[in-house]
């Protein structure tokens, strides 16, 4: 059902990693399920070519070898039926990491999602637990055009039942995927297609990690700018540049979407009493929408200025590069909110 | 009675949806007419004013008669006060249908121009300071849905001085809701509104430099600091939201004036200024422009005083905790008497550098928003030094209160034909007293008089303004 | 006391050594005989338990969806007496048979159907919705087909951790025109899962015949169209289902995979109790009645062994006590809204 993987072969070659203290983002989800498949014989991939193929943005190269087939498992195109495996194989106590290919594909699963892994425990009266991990690619960036590029974290992070995670930095694609194993309920990775190749340093293993909190990437006292995963750098880029101009503004890293972790967020308000929430989603009930209204409960009486929203332009992400630019938050946007906020 | 359908001979008159005084626009509803088949909406074809309803509800007449007068649409409000406008009737042209032929409708029609009446632009002579009577609705008030008209009425609200945000102009529902928000509630950001209440400050008096004017945190603060905002007396409860914005704007101003009064040592020095190379000049500069951007004298004093100011940098910024603060630019703060009483005082940014026709496009803008409740933030945020022209209410000096923390006020009075002596000889000339009120702690007399000389001296060469 | 509330207890041995039996040891009765008078037990409290839904449902004590599974009996208790304590059960919202044969506690049962705090789903699924995973018994899923999935991923998990042991999905002839059948009839036969797909073909998809909704009829031979064995049983015939489910249950249990049986059954209620049943010509009604699976398999046994009037008594008098002990039952508070939700908020 899902169309083919974008790009011909995996971009990363497993074999000449060299002894580096530089690490890409899809490594560091590499060695954080390989470490999972070491730990945990419950633990098992599965999806659509992640096996020999390498998976198709290459995340799972190398594992096959490794692990054999039983366990990085090659599916059908089959997004409802290998999902909903995963979910009843959760059920009866295995510890499954599917993986599917881009968040557009898990439209075809939502079925299972919804209905499903996020139902289960609610509907039994507690007595079936689902610890599912669920990976999807997400994002726009690439040019892969209006199927294989949307963000649809918003829409996941309304399910209650299910946990939603963004990583955005590599210490996060590396060390999210543990708690969310051992986590008793469903989880659900969204990975932004334009953070698998970041690189930087290698993360320290940290020494007190949750997936429920929000992080506070960057201090600052004029402005919070609130978003996640794949907007996460060009956010940081933005602060930067607003350094450079003199407003100083507080980068929030979500890290969790559903939880959604109020408390930070109202705190970070209370300091700098302006907000820009950055989200690549619609804009429409979206997260960005969400958040702007938590801000409104949690922190109405420290805002200076109206929430900002600075959000996926409303349409299927075009192609061409200067279209698809467009229709997604870039820095020079989220610096203008941020003027604009700051006044 | 306009003809709604081929097969209607007459029609009842059921309800009018306008009144007279209303003003109404072309495609507007005004009346509801029982026809055989139904009650149907009447709508007009032409703008107006409704200025006479002929023909009662309940009233069944034939098709073709005049249901009512309406009167060219001006500028001043809803009550028409010419005395003998042109007629027009607000029913639909029946000569169109064959069905209805009575010779009177055509007639009865058609839009004659109102010959009787001076367009609004060309009614003032060009020395009357017009800045001081801008017509009240920018946007027409034509522009006004019935439903819209019949909020502002129940609300009380002066439709000509809302500021219409929708298309073209357009007041909208929602611009009468902000313009019938309870006095007192200033846009203020929910923070700003929370210090202001730690720090007991009044929002009334609190100038706001964000969006739409818009308080923020940072103007409370610095109303909290400067003092320049009346604080809470302890007297009174914390935050009063007077029910009545004029009172509170008379209290604001009377804390500020008390404190003006109280802490600045203010004194006072005036001069005569011949004006008649000002008026000669601006009177050829008029000639040669359209009659809505002829100078006013006041534009030409303003400016004077605000190069004047440029130029004794003494006379132009702060004192602040017991410092002089100059400043840079001169922001011209012109008082401005508002209809329901007190006092506001927006800047003209940079004013010494602005051209004259800017100057007196600016001057017009900015009283006419200033009476509306329109002013931005920056305006009612910085002015440098503060200038009253009470010329027209017909004073020959004023002596100003300075406002804090500026440190000079500039008075203008009456423009005067006075008789003067000219090279030896006595003669009429156009005359003018402006006056200096100063803050004795930044400056003494001399710096004052040096003030008030160049400011003579500049209006002697006007082309140079 | 009813037999239905203990789980069968064994697999291999063949219908004639099934179950023991409580019954009274008047006349001396074969092991078959005391296993058949078992399933009847078992479909006759079935029966009396949506008859009592019926009344409950009509008089508004019980609300929401309500799919009756009258007529249908002999597809569960015939399927399960072919399954173990070990094997899993997946089904559709026309449950309660399934769950009551399965030996959920018919207390339980009622009590869901109640929305106590006592039914087997804590009160949170209802009627379309019970759960019992002691039992192994994985619901109550109300999106046809949606079970499938999770049916696969069951027998996934044993396959992966080498238990040997059947995952049962039961499905309606509807769920074969959706993709999650196929989806999941192709993964369990690629991966060999162990896996026994009942359809219980009743002839309609709510309302539209099964010659409506599917172009090829012979639901058996889509399904073997897989690779997998599939065939189509009478059931109507608790006997016929039975050994049809342990010719299946031995195959997938030998290693053959996935398993598919097309049960001809028919459902003698409307679809839902919100359906007038306008889409079936009466007559056809009937003629399935005459083929009412509980006196069929009461003449099965030898005359003299089934009272069924007795037995019947016996059957209601057990619901009657589940219906007082639900009543008396008491509901959640209203505080506890969001147990369940996560493992954290429960």
């Amino acid at each position: 059902m899902a169309a083919s993987a974008p790009g011909a072969a995996p971009e990363t070659e497993p074999e000449t990693e060299p002894e580096t203290e530089q690490t890409s983002f899809r490594e560091e989800i590499r060695a954080a399920m390989r470490e999972a498949l070491l730990a945990d014989d419950r633990v098992f991939l599965m999806g659509e070519d992640v096996g020999g193929y390498g998976g198709a943005f290459g995340v799972s190269l190398g594992l096959v070898e490794e692990f054999g087939p039983d366990r990085i498992r090659d599916t059908p195109l089959s997004e409802s039926g290998f999902v909903g495996a995963g979910i009843g194989a959760a059920v009866a106590g295995m510890r499954p990491i599917v993986e599917i290919m881009t968040v557009n594909f898990s439209l075809l699963a939502l079925d299972q999602i919804l209905n499903n892994a996020a139902t289960l425990l609610h509907m039994s009266g507690g007595q079936v637990s689902v610890p599912v991990v669920i990976r999807m690619t997400t994002g726009a960036g690439r040019q892969l055009a209006a199927q294989h590029s949307h963000s649809l974290e918003g829409w996941y992070a309304g399910i209650p039942g299910i946990r939603v995670l963004s990583p955005g930095t590599l210490q996060d694609a590396r060390y999210m995927l543990a708690p969310a194993l051992a986590d008793p309920d469903p989880v659900v990775i969204f990975e932004h297609g334009s953070l698998y190749n970041a690189t930087g340093p290698t993360a320290p293993r940290p020494e007190s990690f949750d997936i429920v909190s929000a992080a506070v990437r960057r201090t600052g006292r004029d402005v919070s700018l609130i978003s996640h995963g794949g907007s996460l750098p060009k956010v940081l880029a933005a602060a930067e540049a607003l350094a450079a101009d003199g407003v100083s503004a507080e980068v929030v890293d979500l890290r969790s979407l559903r939880p959604l972790d109020g408390a930070t967020i109202a705190a970070s308000v209370a300091r700098t009493h302006r907000a820009v929430v950055v989200d690549e989603g619609w804009r429409t009930g979206g997260l960005a929408a969400e958040i702007a209204a938590r801000i409104a409960e949690l922190a109405f009486y420290d805002l200076d200025a109206p929430v900002e929203r600075v959000c996926g332009a409303e349409v299927p992400v075009p192609y061409p590069k200067h279209l698809e630019d467009a229709a997604i938050p870039q820095v020079a946007d989220i610096v203008a909110a941020a003027r604009r906020a700051v006044g | 009675m306009p003809s709604l359908g081929a097969d209607m001979t007459e029609g009842a008159l059921v309800e009018w949806l306008v009144q007279p005084g209303d003003t109404v626009v072309k495609g507007q509803a005004v009346a509801v007419v029982d026809t055989a088949k139904s009650a149907i909406e009447v709508e007009c074809f032409a703008d107006g004013v409704v200025e006479e309803l002929l023909v009662e509800p309940g009233t069944t007449v034939p098709v073709g008669t005049v249901l009512a007068v309406l009167g060219e649409a001006h500028e001043a409000g809803p009550a028409p006060t010419k005395a003998a406008p042109a007629k027009a009737a607000a029913a639909k042209p029946t000569a169109k249908k064959p069905a209805a032929k009575k010779p009177a409708t055509k007639k009865s029609v058609t839009r004659k121009p109102a010959a009787g009446k001076r367009p609004a632009t060309q009614k003032k002579p060009a020395a009357q300071p017009a800045d001081r009577h801008p017509p009240e609705a920018g946007p027409s008030t034509s522009r006004v849905s019935p439903l819209v008209r019949r909020l502002a009425r129940e609300r009380g609200v002066d439709l000509g001085a809302v500021h219409g945000s929708g298309p073209g102009g357009r007041v909208t529902r929602a611009d009468i809701d902000v313009a019938a928000r309870p006095a007192g509630r200033a846009r203020t950001t929910p923070y700003a509104r929370r210090i202001a209440t730690e720090l007991g400050v009044d929002l009334d008096g609190v100038v706001g430099t964000g969006p739409e004017g818009a308080i923020r945190a940072g103007d409370v603060r610095t109303a909290a600091a400067a003092g320049t905002a009346a604080p809470t007396r302890t007297a009174t409860p914390p935050v009063t939201v007077s029910p009545d914005r004029t009172a509170a704007r008379r209290h604001a101003i009377a804390d500020l004036m008390s404190r003006s009064k109280h802490e600045i040592p203010h004194y006072y020095l005036a001069t005569t200024i011949d004006l008649a190379a000002a008026v000669t000049w601006m009177r050829e500069h008029n000639r040669g422009v359209p009659v809505a951007e002829r100078l006013v004298p006041s534009a030409l004093l303003l400016k004077a005083a605000a190069v004047a100011a440029k130029q004794v940098p003494e006379m132009n910024g702060f004192w602040i905790d017991d410092g002089q603060v100059r400043s840079e630019h001169v922001h011209l703060g012109v008082a401005v008497a508002l209809r329901e009483g007190g006092l506001v005082a927006p800047a003209l940014h940079d004013a010494d550098r602005l051209p004259l026709p800017d100057l007196m496009a600016g001057l017009r803008d900015l009283v006419r928003r200033a009476r509306a409740g329109r002013l931005r933030s920056s305006e009612t945020a910085d002015p440098t030094i503060t200038v009253t022209d009470l010329g027209d209410q017909g004073v020959e000096a004023v002596f100003g209160v300075i406002y804090p923390p500026q440190v000079a006020l500039v008075g203008f009075g009456k423009v005067t034909d006075r008789p003067a002596a000219v090279d030896g000889l006595l003669g009429v000339r156009p005359c003018v007293t402006a006056t200096l009120s100063a803050d004795h702690r930044a400056g003494d007399g001399a710096v004052g008089a040096r003030y008030l000389a160049l400011v003579d001296r500049l209006l002697q060469s006007p082309e140079e303004l | 006391m009813s037999r239905a509330k203990k789980p069968p207890q064994s697999r291999k041995p063949s219908p004639a050594s099934a179950a023991e039996s409580e019954a009274p040891a008047e006349p001396v009765l074969s092991e078959e005989t005391k296993h058949l008078l078992e399933l009847v037990d078992q479909m006759l409290l079935i029966r009396a338990f949506e008859e009592r839904c019926v009344e409950l449902y009509s008089a508004g004590t019980i609300r929401g969806f309500i799919h009756l599974y009258i007529g249908e009996e002999a597809v569960a208790v015939g399927v399960n007496a072919a399954l173990s304590p070990d094997d899993a059960v997946v089904s559709t919202y026309r449950e309660h048979g399934h769950a009551l044969a399965r030996g959920v506690p018919v207390e339980a049962v009622m009590a869901e159907m109640y929305g106590k705090a006592t039914g087997c789903s804590h009160g949170r699924g209802g009627s379309m919705h019970l759960f019992d995973v002691e039992r192994r018994f994985y619901g109550g899923n109300a999106i046809v087909g949606g079970g499938l999935p999770i049916a696969a991923g069951l027998a996934l998990a044993d396959r992966m951790t080498g238990r040997n042991r059947v995952t049962c999905c039961f499905f309606g002839d509807g769920a074969v025109a959706e993709g999650e059948f196929h989806e999941t009839a192709n993964l369990a036969a690629l991966w060999d899962l162990p896996l026994l797909l009942v359809c219980e073909n009743n002839l309609y998809a709510m309302g539209t015949p099964l010659e409506r909704e599917h172009a090829q009829t012979d639901l058996a031979m889509r399904a073997a169209s897989y690779g997998m064995p599939a065939w189509a049983v009478d059931g109507m015939d608790a006997v016929a289902v039975e050994r049809a489910a342990r010719r299946a249950v031995d195959g997938i249990l030998a290693g053959n995979g996935p398993h598919f049986l097309e049960m001809r059954t028919y459902r003698f209620r409307a679809h839902s109790m919100y359906d007038p049943d306008r889409y079936r010509d009466k007559a056809e009604v009937e003629r399935w009645r005459e083929r009412d699976p509980i006196p069929l398999l009461a003449r099965r046994l030898p005359p003299g062994a089934a009272d069924l009037e007795e037995m019947t008594k016996r059957a209601t008098a057990v619901v009657d006590r589940a219906v007082a002990a639900a009543e008396a039952a008491p509901v959640e508070p209203v505080e506890d809204l969001y147990r369940f939700v996560s493992h954290e908020g429960s």
